[in-house]
């Protein structure tokens, strides 16, 4: 199977095709074909993707099962996979089944519904496993289009100011990027990010300080290049103060399209970050680690304190992806093996968690079509089932030793601490706040006395959503008791990631002195 | 040699007898019931004329002592120009038909034009370059009037030919100016006077007429006001074809004499039209967000693209002008594709150009506002449709030729010129339903055009149909 990457990138897409040309009218009947067939679809991406996961190998630390076919401007259709990319693929494939699965009430232009799903799920596998700049630009940006339509019409009520509000700040983002890449290439000869003879990832870009109108740029054409890909990632994480466009994106999407942005998308910024930030411009990074260490304890600390005051559920959940990214941030800055392993990990536990809290919210909304913490309370009386499993989410979103929140947190802190200590003392008060929002959240929708009359008749879970959660629980505490089989598969990549980043610093002369100079020069 | 000479301009001579013999013959029989036939003989003509064209023609050939130059550029430029002309004539003619507005001349005008066109880009000297930009210009000055009982139609034929008349004017004066420092109007003559840094300041400043001459045709801000009343002044069919052939036409006569008179001084013009696509692209970016005329719409859309294009040529450098024919040929077919679906916009059988009547398009046609969607991304430049890929080629020119700054503007006002095209989408898809609903549109021409269209939007990802090798190939003969 050399192809076995192209294959599982391009079977969604396969089946959207599918349903677009094959799929005529509107009734029942058509609606339940287009959702039986793209729950297989998606399945049997996990399954085939599963292939990926065997045969990767994780002792090698270069890119692997790679392919490649000559293209436009020079350019090359390279795919390959290596211990970074390898658990977003998973994660994705993982999540598209679980996200079709909670979408089984839609009723409104199914058809079109699964096919942006099922386009978007190509998009998104394209973006973890593309080997050459454009050809992941060209993955990247195009995951805007279905995601701009999912929200724009299949959301709430303010679903058009949320998706135009998406698009254009990602766009604005991403194309600074589209520049750098032009710059990237120009430089290099090449765009291709690794995996061959010629590569990105092995370039030296230069790194000598020059001047641009008076203003000394420390690091030169790295940190220009970093900025303008921080541009880009920061908004896709996202990282305050770029962070506004989630809380509206996720409170109208609908359900399915929040967890999709929860747990894939925005993993593609923490992806870019690793791939591209830290791996080819790590003097840029260096210069500018103060600069992200300080805005990622910001979105730690000041999202968490406005999570608290939220009254609408999504909206809170979303605060707390901001600050939880914010982890995920410092940890990749922090570059040494802890931070960028527990960065990793934070990023696949996130995408469970708040993928399942967004589940959550759904469930709920689904019964009583509102999403106001105050309309709740007392759920635990009906709903014990839902009361379990929303508890374990909220703990896990926490931190709580024993689910895989806490690993991951755990990991960057430590991480972070071997660098800056008040920047880790900084991040870890988000721990407590974290505890206090999710908690409050917890007590005022589930536990108290049952007093509202139009929760009197609400229903628990039924067996569909039970089954969606399963595999979610399972990962939940699996990852949190034993991580050691996430840790084996990117601790390799991630160390020779950190000691190449090291290796260049040394070269460029930027020692721990170094540093300190800079942040006092700013 | 006059045999080898007419030799190598046969296929205009070609299109100029058949104009001829068309119009006597029109003229004597049946008149305007001919002009069905017409239209799809000169679109035949046009489709064989682009074939040969691309298929036959070796290297570089000269007509008539340097005023005609037949090289790979030219026949590049060719070949985009009758395959779009063909394909905007095809979709006229049910448009036409039904209001009335068929009349024979209109094929002949267009095929006028198109000699025009073809002239331009092959033109050598001043002197042809002018002839063919007239032939074209009074061709297109009397079809934007077509409409002859519409005040807006014929308002849009006199403003465009007043305002037509300025540029030709400033464009002969810049010409008479640098006849007059050069001592010679052939291109070739030209540039071993205008090199760079020691330019004769008369030189300079003819080149500048002329740069704002060709500004005008080409449509690029601030010589850009007469395009968004023309455009929404003409009938329909007739915007199609000013928002394509003739923009590629002016393009590449832009490129040409920039390459061909002024090659030498790379760094006295491109700073110019550095300038001049910045302007655009902001200005076609910016002014588009208001206007709710679908027509109107598009005159800014394509502003702000010739800015894009002009980005390409600013970096006066062979990948600059292969970029920017790239550019050129997949604009050219996505206003194609748009414009079928404009020309389908009818509500009780009469045209519609308010974006809003598109409300909840995607539910009574899902397959064309599907079309219309990709075309509109395309437009905007959102990978993986091929429009980001002409970006991408003039983004890169403009980086190598050391206008960075220029490629941060043009990326920027690309995301400002993004949320008028989405607002499109938004209408189609998001919108309210409307009692007042469009017709279905129900002609097979229009749908097929759209629907090749968006298809070659998507699939042109895997190679874009091996144009870049043909633009790369034009671009060398041209810059050398």
């Amino acid at each position: 199977m050399g192809n076995l990457l192209s294959i599982v990138t391009f079977l969604p897409a396969l089946a959207a095709l599918i349903l677009g040309l094959f799929l005529r009218g509107d009734d029942a009947a058509a609606q339940r074909n287009a959702k039986w067939l793209a729950l297989i679809a998606t399945t049997a991406t996990f399954v085939i993707s599963l292939f990926i996961l065997f045969q990767f190998d994780a002792g090698n630390t270069g890119f692997q099962m790679l392919e490649e076919r000559e293209w436009l401007l020079g350019l090359s259709y390279r795919m390959g996979v290596d211990g970074i990319s390898v658990l977003f693929v998973m994660l994705t494939t993982f999540m598209m089944p679980l996200v079709i699965a909670a979408s089984w009430d839609v009723s409104h232009r199914v058809k079109e519904y699964m096919i942006a799903f099922l386009v978007l799920e190509t998009l998104m596998l394209g973006v973890f496993m593309a080997l050459d700049l454009v050809l992941f630009y060209l993955f990247f940006e195009a995951g805007l289009i279905p995601m701009f339509l999912i929200i724009g019409i299949w959301g709430g009520k303010d679903r058009i100011y949320a998706s135009f509000k998406f698009f254009l700040y990602t766009f604005l983002g991403s194309v600074l990027m589209l520049v750098a890449m032009v710059a990237m290439y120009s430089d290099a000869g090449t765009t291709c990010i690794g995996g061959c003879d010629v590569s990105l990832l092995k370039h030296n870009f230069a790194s000598e300080s020059f001047s641009i109108l008076g203003v000394q740029i420390i690091g030169g054409m790295q940190t220009m290049l970093f900025i303008a890909f921080f541009a880009s990632f920061a908004v896709k994480m996202p990282m305050w103060p770029v962070h506004t466009w989630l809380p509206e994106a996720h409170v109208q999407a609908p359900t399915a399209g929040s967890v999709v942005l929860a747990a894939i998308l925005l993993k593609m910024g923490g992806y870019g970050f690793l791939r591209f930030s830290l791996a080819m411009f790590p003097v840029g990074s260096d210069v500018m680690a103060n600069f992200v260490f300080t805005l990622s304890v910001i979105a730690i600390i000041y999202t968490s304190l406005v999570a608290l005051v939220q009254e609408d559920m999504k909206k809170l959940i979303a605060y707390s992806s901001v600050a939880h990214m914010g982890y995920v941030t410092m940890g990749i800055f922090a570059a040494n093996q802890q931070g960028v392993d527990g960065a990793i990990f934070q990023m696949i536990s996130h995408g469970f968690i708040s993928g399942a809290l967004f589940l959550c919210v759904g469930v709920i909304y689904d019964r009583m079509h509102t999403r106001e913490i105050d309309a709740y309370g007392g759920l635990v009386n009906r709903m014990p089932a839902y009361a379990l499993i929303f508890m374990l989410f909220t703990m896990a979103n926490v931190g709580l030793p024993g689910t895989s929140g806490f690993i991951g947190e755990f990991l960057t802190l430590m991480g972070i601490f071997q660098v800056n200590t008040w920047v880790a003392a900084g991040a870890a008060t988000g721990v407590i706040l974290s505890a206090a929002y999710a908690l409050w959240l917890y007590r005022r929708v589930v536990m108290g006395d049952l007093i509202k009359e139009s929760l009197k008749t609400i229903k628990d879970m039924t067996a569909r959503e039970k089954a969606i959660f399963a595999p979610l629980v399972v990962m939940t505490i699996w990852m949190g008791v034993y991580p050691a089989p996430i840790l084996d598969r990117t601790g390799p990549a991630v160390e020779a990631l950190v000691t190449k980043y090291d290796t260049a610093l040394a070269a460029a002369g930027r020692t721990e002195a170094d540093t300190q100079v800079a942040v006092a020069e700013h | 040699m006059i045999s080898a000479d007419l030799n190598i301009i046969l296929p205009e001579i070609l299109l100029s007898v058949f104009a001829m013999a068309a119009l006597v013959g029109a003229v004597y029989s049946g008149k305007d019931k001919l002009a069905p036939l017409l239209v799809w003989i000169t679109s035949a003509l046009f489709l064989a004329l682009a074939f040969w064209i691309a298929t036959t023609g070796e290297g570089t050939q000269v007509a008539f002592n340097g005023m005609f130059v037949n090289d790979g550029f030219a026949r590049f430029a060719k070949v985009v120009i009758l395959m779009s002309a063909g394909a905007v004539l095809l979709m006229s003619e049910g448009y036409m038909q039904r209001r009335g507005l068929l009349r024979f001349e209109y094929p002949l005008l267009i095929t006028l034009a198109a000699v025009g066109m073809m002239m331009m880009v092959s033109a050598g000297d001043l002197m042809a370059l002018y002839m063919g930009l007239e032939l074209q210009s009074l061709s297109l000055y009397v079809v934007a009037s077509l409409r002859r009982d519409s005040a807006k139609s014929t308002e849009a034929g006199l403003k465009y030919f007043v305002l037509g008349a300025l540029s030709s004017g400033l464009l002969l004066y810049g010409a008479s100016l640098t006849y007059g420092f050069a001592g010679t109007t052939l291109f070739s003559g030209i540039i071993q006077t205008a090199t760079d840094g020691d330019m004769p300041v008369g030189l300079l400043i003819g080149l500048t007429m002329l740069i704002a001459g060709l500004a005008f045709k080409v449509s690029a801000v601030p010589f850009h006001m007469w395009t968004p009343d023309v455009y929404e002044g003409s009938p329909t069919p007739v915007t199609a074809f000013f928002a394509t052939a003739p923009k590629v036409a002016a393009m590449a006569l832009f490129a040409r004499l920039m390459h061909d008179a002024f090659g030498e001084a790379t760094s006295d013009w491109g700073q110019v039209i550095a300038l001049l696509s910045v302007l655009s692209m902001f200005l076609g970016a910016i002014a588009a967000i208001g206007q709710r005329d679908i027509k109107r719409l598009m005159a800014y859309s394509s502003i702000a693209h010739m800015g894009y294009a002009l980005m390409g040529l600013a970096a006066g450098t062979e990948l600059g002008v292969q970029a920017m024919l790239i550019y050129m040929a997949i604009y050219v077919t996505m206003n194609v594709g748009t414009f079928a679906f404009i020309l389908s916009m009818e509500r009780d059988g009469q045209p519609v150009t308010d974006i809003q009547s598109l409300g909840m398009y995607s539910t009574k046609e899902p397959g064309k506002a599907l079309a219309m969607l990709v075309l509109l991304f395309s437009l905007a430049g959102v990978p993986p449709l091929v429009g980001f890929f002409g970006k991408l080629y003039v983004l890169r020119a403009a980086y190598d030729a050391g206008l960075a700054w220029l490629a941060v503007a043009g990326v920027v006002a690309s995301v400002i010129g993004a949320f008028y095209y989405l607002r499109i989408v938004y209408y189609m898809y998001f919108g309210q339903d409307r009692e007042d609903a469009l017709d279905g549109g129900k002609s097979p021409v229009l749908w097929g055009f759209l629907m090749v269209s968006a298809v070659i939007m998507v699939a042109g990802v895997v190679n874009l149909f091996g144009i870049e090798g043909a633009a790369q190939a034009a671009a060398a003969t041209l810059v050398n």
